[in-house]
């Protein structure tokens, strides 16, 4: 292993990254290991592999996970439904298994003749086995396909990243195997960074305030959902496309959907409103 | 290299494993850090695989490596922060007049003496570095020369980041809310075949197909749905009152777990005797008796309250601290009958396990297995209303 690879992802330019988690992503590419994300919703987790991807001028394989993922279907498909239906009306030679298999997420991304960056999007989408059928898998980046008798083996170990929003606990086994890493709710300080990346030349007064506003709704726990960054890009968006004086954000609060995203915080966001301001104008 | 460590985060209940150390030690082969910063978000990055041990971490850490960082790179950072003049901007014109009273080369003299007398974390007082306190080191104290180690200024070292145990609401000992613990219950799953059948069966399909002289004939099977009936008992009494919050937050939990197939759920006061009630207010009740007959044996009873009252309460006759409730059968029996009715149940108590020794508590426990109402102990409950018997 050599040193000259670590210092390799610095963040890319629409995309902010703190200290701990680019030292994560970079022992990561170092030692060839999959890197797990996890965090609240909206601190840009999906994001950090693109701009992985962006940075190191990478491919970028996205595997989306949904409920009814299952391990196989990354590795290869065998569509025997296909290859029987060829073999009722004889449009093919069915006796060529090989155009029944088609490569999933992850044989593409070993297959590569390139380096690429792979992400495994929401892996705990899936059921509790599905982490733990992909265990040799990632370990050893290959697998064997036994209908045609070939194995796929990795040309160059992707770097893998693996996103998780914590509704399944994984299983040990493969938590073993991953480099971890939290990402925080970025402090005002990084998040002015953050927003200045998306709207370079936004007016300090109007992000000064855009930012306090956000952090006191922050703060409200009564909310089921509280805004994240996603939603303060959003939101902001909306402020500059509107075009509002900057001292009426904190006193109004305009466009307060782009924040609020459940029924149940943005009546409780307007009733403590209504009860501050007694003459506060609903219409709006 | 550093193989205490490894034993000191063990001791704090990170579950570090050894294939996780060697990646470690791995990664320290290959020179890929330089300093103690680095090797504290390396060691965690590869070492905790859950932002809930991240306080064990930090913990941990600090223990181990306390008095690691020694007095020069303290006193660099002071200087650092002397010699840029807008630091000296944020002091008051009082503060700043006291400040260039005293003498630099003194100050900082002073402190490397007190640094090196000084031999543990202090808090408070006059005279040593830490925080508090009115010694003109350290941070958050009253003397206005005093210089701000830490803290909020800007360069953050790793014992102080370690220190500052922000992640100690993580910890999964401690919190509960309604999504973890729906979390915890999601353990709660016993898969069976039920439902219309709308799942291909490809082996069969081939099978069928094969007999059927190569025309397709398809073959259909029930999905695989989850077949856990929950059956919910919650103590409402006045001891209960404090962990209100939390029961509540676990019944909310269970009550929109939508993957259960049946969920009821009971209320009781202190101990179950011959009624329980649908409603916290207790004006709708049901018989314990009734229930008993009606709910099959497999539903899994979850019975959450503090167990501890009165011994008679629970083993005397008319023991019921309402005396309209008039119970001819000791609370002990009812329990006893539902712990015996039920295939699985268990019983979780919002209070520490350490103030489990009062005798009812004890007793109760030895009908029930007793789980600390926190995400550790769901877990645990979990996993034991599941296993086959």
């Amino acid at each position: 292993m050599s040193n000259d690879g670590f210092d390799r992802f610095k963040g890319s330019s629409d995309y902010v990254t703190s200290r701990p988690l680019r030292s994560a992503v970079n022992v990561s590419i170092t030692l060839q290991r999959p890197l797990l994300i996890r965090g609240e919703p909206g601190t840009g987790k999906t994001l950090l592999a693109h701009s992985i991807a962006k940075g190191l001028k990478k491919k970028l394989i996205i595997w989306n996970i949904k409920s009814t993922t299952k391990a196989q279907e990354g590795l290869y498909v065998y569509d025997t439904v296909q290859r029987l239906n060829d073999s009722r009306f004889g449009d093919r030679d069915v006796s060529d298994i090989k155009q029944y298999i088609k490569l999933g997420k992850l044989g593409q991304a070993f297959a590569s003749p390139e380096q690429i960056v792979l992400l495994i999007d929401e892996v705990d989408k899936a059921d509790i086995e599905f982490p733990n059928d992909l265990l040799n898998e990632l370990d050893e980046m290959s697998f064997y396909i036994p209908e045609t008798n070939e194995t796929i083996s990795a040309i160059h170990r992707p770097i893998a990243v693996i996103t998780s929003n914590a509704e399944k606990e994984l299983p040990d086994a493969f938590l073993r195997r991953c480099i971890f890493h939290y990402i925080e709710f970025p402090d005002a300080k990084l998040m002015e960074e953050i927003v200045k990346v998306h709207f370079p030349d936004i007016k300090n007064n109007l992000l000064q305030e855009a930012l306090r506003t956000f952090y006191s709704l922050r703060q409200i726990d009564q909310f089921r959902k509280k805004p994240s960054t996603s939603e303060l890009i959003d939101w902001i968006r909306a402020l500059i496309a509107g075009g509002l004086a900057e001292e009426k954000i904190s006193s109004e609060i305009p466009f307060i959907g782009t924040l609020l995203k459940k029924e149940p915080d943005y009546n409780y966001f307007v009733k403590t409103r209504m009860s501050r301001s007694g003459d506060y104008d609903t219409r709006r | 290299m550093f193989t205490d460590f490894f034993y000191t985060l063990r001791k704090r209940k990170v579950p570090v494993s050894v294939t996780e150390w060697m990646t470690l030690m791995e990664a320290l082969n290959g020179n890929c850090i330089t300093n103690l910063d680095e090797f504290y978000y390396l060691a965690r990055a590869i070492l905790v695989k859950s932002e809930a041990h991240y306080d064990h971490y930090d913990v941990a850490f600090q223990e181990y490596f306390k008095g690691i960082e020694g007095p020069a790179d303290i006193s660099e950072q002071i200087l650092e922060w002397l010699k840029d003049p807008i630091n000296r901007m944020t002091l008051t014109e009082a503060e700043r007049a006291l400040f260039d009273n005293m003498d630099l080369d003194e100050l900082i003299k002073e402190l490397e003496k007190r640094l090196k007398e000084q031999t543990e974390q202090h808090d408070g007082g006059d005279y040593w570095i830490g925080r508090g306190g009115s010694s003109p080191f350290g941070h958050s104290g009253y003397n206005p020369a005093g210089i701000r180690i830490g803290g909020q200024s800007g360069g953050r070292h790793a014992i102080q980041v370690a220190q500052e145990r922000r992640f100690r609401n993580y910890r999964s000992d401690l919190t509960l809310d309604v999504r973890q613990i729906k979390m915890a219950l999601r353990g709660l799953r016993e898969l069976n075949r039920i439902g219309p059948e709308d799942e291909l069966d490809l082996e069969k399909t081939i099978q069928a197909t094969c007999k059927n002289a190569g025309d397709i004939e398809f073959v259909w099977t029930r999905s695989r749905k989850n077949a856990v009936k929950v059956l919910l008992l919650m103590d409402v009494g006045g001891s209960m009152q404090p962990f209100a919050q939390l029961c509540s937050l676990l019944f909310s939990a269970a009550h929109s777990s939508s993957h259960f197939k049946d969920f009821q759920y009971f209320y009781f006061h202190n101990c179950i005797y011959d009624s329980l009630y649908r409603d916290i207010e207790r004006r709708e009740a049901i018989s314990t008796e009734h229930l008993l007959r009606t709910l099959e044996p497999d539903y899994k009873v979850v019975l959450v309250g503090d167990a501890s009252m009165a011994v008679q309460e629970l083993t005397e006759r008319y023991g019921a601290i309402y005396y309209y409730e008039r119970n001819d059968t000791p609370g002990i029996i009812w329990l006893k009958r539902i712990a015996d009715h039920f295939t699985h149940s268990v019983w979780l108590n919002p209070e520490t396990q350490n103030s489990w020794n009062h005798p009812t508590v004890q007793m109760t426990g030895k009908l029930f297995p007793m789980f600390e109402l926190t995400l550790d102990g769901l877990g645990q409950a979990a996993k034991k209303l599941v296993v086959k018997k």
